[in-house]
This record gives C-alpha cells, structure tokens and sequence, in this order.
C-alpha cells in the first residue's frame, strides 16, 4: 500500500467520487435513532452496492438451477454462470490457473479445509506450526485440534506494544520440525498489514508451506498471490461487498492435488461404489454438496465492482480517511489508539479513559455510529497489550472525511455523557 | 428506545461511585460471574446471618449498565433474606428480559431504572450478570457465565 503524497490530495479527491459511491449503496440511506446512519463496522461485514444486489436478483429471477448436473438450459447456464465468478476470483487476485480457487463458505471454512485436507495428512507428531499473536480466533483454534489430535506443537510470534510482528523472533522459531505457517495479511483488531512477502521467502527456503488469511487485506488492497507466492489465501465474501456464507480458498495447484478431501459428498467425486470412491479433479474435489450459487456469483459481481473503482484507490482513499481520524484522535485527552504499526489499512482500536467499549457502543449507536466493541475474536492481542476490550472503527471507501467528524464528535459527546 | 435515556442519573451515579465495592473479609458465600462475550467478570462476596445477607460487596471488570446493575443490587439486598434475594433476582430477571409485567405486583422498587435494557438486546446480559452471579453465590457456586447452560436468558434463575 503506497502512501499518498499529501499535495496531489485535491487532484485525487476529484478522482475518487465517494458521493457517486454512496449513492450506489441503499443501505447508507438509512436514518438510526434518527440520525443518518454512520457505519464503521467493516470489518466484520461490509455493505453491499445495488449492482451486487440486482446481480443476485438476476440470478434468482433468470438463471437459477442446481450446477454440475443437469443438461437442461438453467442448469447449463448456472454452472457457467459459477465457473464464470470463478475466473473473476481467479482475476481479482491473479492466481495462475482458475481451478486453483475453491468456493468455501468464509476464511474459516477455508483455514478448516487447509487444517483437513493438508494439516491431518501431512502434519504428525512433533511436528510444530508457527502462528502469530495477531491471528483471529478462526486461525488459531483450527490448528490447536490438529495439535491436539496428531501430538504437535504450535509456536508463537510475538508482537511490540505498536501491534506488529517481532520478525526476527519468528525467523527465530525454525526448526527442522517446523512443516507450517499461519499468519494473516492485516489484523482484524489493530489493522497491522504484517509483511508477508518477506515473511513466505524465509519460510519457502526452508521448505515450509504457509497460509495467509487474507479476510481483512482482500477488500481493502491489490492482492497478487502469484508475487506473494503463498501457498494458501483465505478470505471471505461479505467483508467486500458481498454476500455472506461464501469465500474463497486460493491454494497452489500442486499441494491441492495432494491434498485429502475435507468434506465428503456429491460433486467432489468422480466415481463411488461401496468398495471404492475416487475423487474428482480440484477445485470440485473440495467443493463437496450443492455450493451457494447464488452467493458465488454474488461475489463475482462483488469483485468486478472493486475493481472498477480499483484496488489502488479504494487503499488510497481508505489511508487518507485512517490518516484524517488518527490526527483526531491522537489529540484527544483520554483517548488512547491500541494498534499504531508503522503500516495499516483504516482500522482504528482505542480505548477511552473510564468508559468502557460497551458503553461507548451503546452511546455511539445513539449518534447513528456503529462500531464494534469487544475483544474482536482475538483475545490473546487483548491479553499482550493488556486491554480487556476495545472499541474499534474500521472504514471502507464508502465513508466519507464528514463521517469521520460525527465519529469524533461522538466520542466527545459519551466522555462528556461521563465527566 | 432512545439509548441514552437507559443511563438515567442514577445509574451513572452508582457508575461513578459505586457502593459497597471491594472485598469482604470471611464472606460465607462467593461467586465470580463471566460474561465471556465480552470479557467482563464480577466478584461478589457475602456473609449470610441465619437467612439474612448481613454483608454483601462486589469488585471487578464492567460497563457502566453492570457495575451500576451491582451497586444498586448491594444497597437492596443486604438485610434482606435469602428468599426475599431469590425473589428479587426472579424478578429482576423477567424485568431486564421483557418478561415482567411492570404494572402487576412486584418488589424492585428503584430497581426499575433498568427496564430500558429490555429493548437493548445486547445489554440484557449487562444488567443481569451481577444477579445471576449473586444467585451462584446464595446457592455456593462459585464461578459463573452468561453463557451456555449457564446462560440466564435460557436456563431459569431463583426459585422459579
């Protein structure tokens, strides 16, 4: 993510037209306790454009049957419709080949295939996984049942008071045992972009595979999982504009094949007798049972629309909102940022001094502004930075610089609300 | 509902200075009560004379709508017995869930700034952590949670 020069701001403002953005978005209309609604809570789920929603409409109205089976016309145009958002996906994150992405329900049903289908096959006994203290819970509890049930262990990287990865500590935790890497791309909690790049090339010379949880880098950056070289790429549908229960697995070609299947059924076969079942080539091979059509090419149509805005101004755009709402809040008395790492996207944690997340969320909601509260799926950040709870804003391109100010002016409203 | 009008004066009062908040030395009956979705804990700590709570205080973790929940539930419960306890956690319960009718006969009293948080779904467990906690205590358990088969909005609480 490139930081913008601050003089060609006005020239780039023209450029990216958030008015024109917001109008595609219904749901940004909407009035909370009367007040417009202000949503700064993407990344748990992002909001969806009218195109992504006469996409699904469209489908539902005119293209609708079940995939892979029959021979009659909407069969035949659904399945071509669904390998059709495949190669969108295939685009979106320049993998090299189309069957090397797999339709899954969400980053976690992706991480639990890679858990399933390479870590119970090719992980044992004494064998170790390096994970990181940033990760969400949906990388971490994955590999703590591989651990329990194959006897292996897993090693953790560990953070600065800033959010980011110690990397000489993780270059540290190789061993001869070490057969796996987990880490995400950008923390969910801190909005910490980890560097990844660097981070896979030390793992690949010593001939261990890794997984990127992409959940919170995918909406918000150009990923290219050919120039990071990972070896798995996990994220989700609906924190980018599309629709909830899908996601997606990129997965080397060569270690998908080699892979077991995770979930049994039809579609991932190619013959099955009593004695015997053979499997179908990938990516159908894990894409076991009749998938989310629907939602599939929902998220096709998801990514056609990012795209056409383009990944490098969406990140553009989303840094100068994070940059304009740090500058706030870091002359705030009373409010402290959790999470400062050099690089980010616009997620910002903070805690303010006597009031506690909850009330805070409650009192923000009052103002129309949604935020998370809690501990973010990611208790074990909590505990190192020694924050029981945050609250977090984290912004899409749809927000505006005006949004900010309400989200500011809130934040003073509940510190006076307490005083 | 309008939030704001949940954090009545009282409640911020009893927010910013808490009663009976700290230890008791030799309590008879203890409980600490989790609210893991969001991290917050509460220790209670009592000594009951005969049937009655002679002393009573809490410490711990919270948001404003809990910790006020915890202070004012002290300042009615202590003297009273532990069936007259039981009673008013039954009671604050179907309040903070929406299942009490307000009208009818009840004993809680200025405990009824807290109605509000039946139309705040998210906070429900807030206000009746500190009661549901007080009710482990009464019956020697000594840890608690809001959630699973402890879960006060599924499993019923008191003599109910």
């Amino acid at each position: 993510m490139k930081i913008i020069d601050s003089t060609l701001k006005p020239q780039f403002a023209s450029i990216f037209d958030v008015e024109a953005i917001r109008a595609e978005f219904p749901i940004l209309k909407l009035q909370v306790e009367d007040k417009p609604l202000v949503y700064l809570d993407n990344a748990a789920s992002s909001q969806m454009p009218q195109p992504v929603i006469d996409r699904l409409v469209r489908y539902q109205t005119s293209q609708h049957a079940n995939i892979n089976r029959g021979v009659h016309y909407l069969s035949e145009t659904a399945t071509a419709e669904y390998e059709d958002s495949r190669r969108k996906l295939q685009r979106f994150i320049n993998a090299g080949e189309d069957r090397e992405v797999i339709f899954t329900s969400g980053t976690t049903d992706s991480i639990n295939l890679v858990m399933h289908g390479y870590g119970r096959k090719f992980i044992g006994a004494g064998d170790e996984i390096i994970l990181t203290t940033l990760e969400h819970h949906s990388n971490i509890v994955p590999w703590q049942m591989l651990a329990e049930e194959k006897g292996a262990k897993i090693k953790v990287v560990p953070i600065n008071d800033a959010g980011e990865l110690l990397i000489d500590e993780y270059e540290r935790l190789f061993n001869e045992r070490t057969k796996f890497v987990g880490v995400l791309h950008v923390s969910n909690a801190l909005g910490t972009i980890n560097p990844i790049k660097q981070m896979i090339a030390f793992a690949h010379a010593r001939g261990v595979p890794v997984l990127i949880d992409g959940a919170q880098a995918a909406p918000h950056m150009h990923v290219d999982v050919q120039d990071l070289d990972c070896d798995f790429y996990a994220f989700s549908g609906h924190k980018m504009c599309g629709p909830t229960g899908i996601g997606i697995l990129y997965g080397k070609a060569e270690l998908l094949e080699r892979m077991q299947p995770f979930k049994g059924g039809g579609d991932m076969i190619m013959s099955v007798t009593f004695e015997k079942t053979t499997y179908n080539s990938i990516p159908h091979k894990f894409e076991a049972g009749t998938p989310p059509i629907s939602a599939a090419i929902g998220l096709g149509a998801a990514v056609d629309y990012l795209s056409a805005i383009g990944m490098d101004a969406i990140a553009a755009y989303e840094l100068e909102l994070l940059h304009y709402a740090t500058e706030q809040m870091s002359h705030m008395p009373g409010v402290r940022i959790i999470g400062t790492a050099a690089m980010k996207t616009a997620v910002v944690s903070f805690e303010v001094k006597g009031v506690h997340p909850h009330d805070i969320g409650t009192l923000l909601n009052q103002e129309g502004v949604a935020v998370r509260t809690g501990h973010h799926c990611v208790q074990p950040v909590m505990l190192r930075l020694k924050v029981p709870a945050t609250t977090r804003a984290s912004f899409a391109f749809y927000n505006t610089m005006a949004e900010v100010d309400t989200f500011i002016a809130g934040i003073r409203t509940v510190q006076k609300f307490f005083t | 509902m309008n939030s704001k009008s949940l954090y009545q004066e009282v409640i911020l009062d009893h927010n910013k200075k808490p009663r009976n908040y700290g230890t008791l030395d030799h309590a008879s009956h203890h409980a600490v009560g989790h609210n893991p979705l969001c991290g917050d804990h509460l220790d209670i700590a009592l000594n009951l004379k005969g049937e009655h709570i002679d002393s009573i205080a809490f410490q711990g973790e919270s948001c404003a709508i809990c910790k006020a929940s915890a202070s004012m539930m002290t300042t009615v419960v202590k003297g009273k017995t532990r069936k007259d306890a039981e009673t008013l956690i039954k009671e604050f319960r179907d309040m903070a869930t929406g299942t009490l009718n307000l009208d009818a006969e009840h004993h809680l009293g200025r405990l009824t700034v807290f109605a509000g948080v039946r139309d705040l779904p998210t906070r429900v467990k807030c206000a009746i952590l500190p009661w549901h906690t007080l009710h482990a205590a009464l019956n020697s358990v000594t840890t608690t949670s809001t959630e699973a088969e402890d879960d006060p909005m599924h499993a019923a609480i008191g003599d109910a």
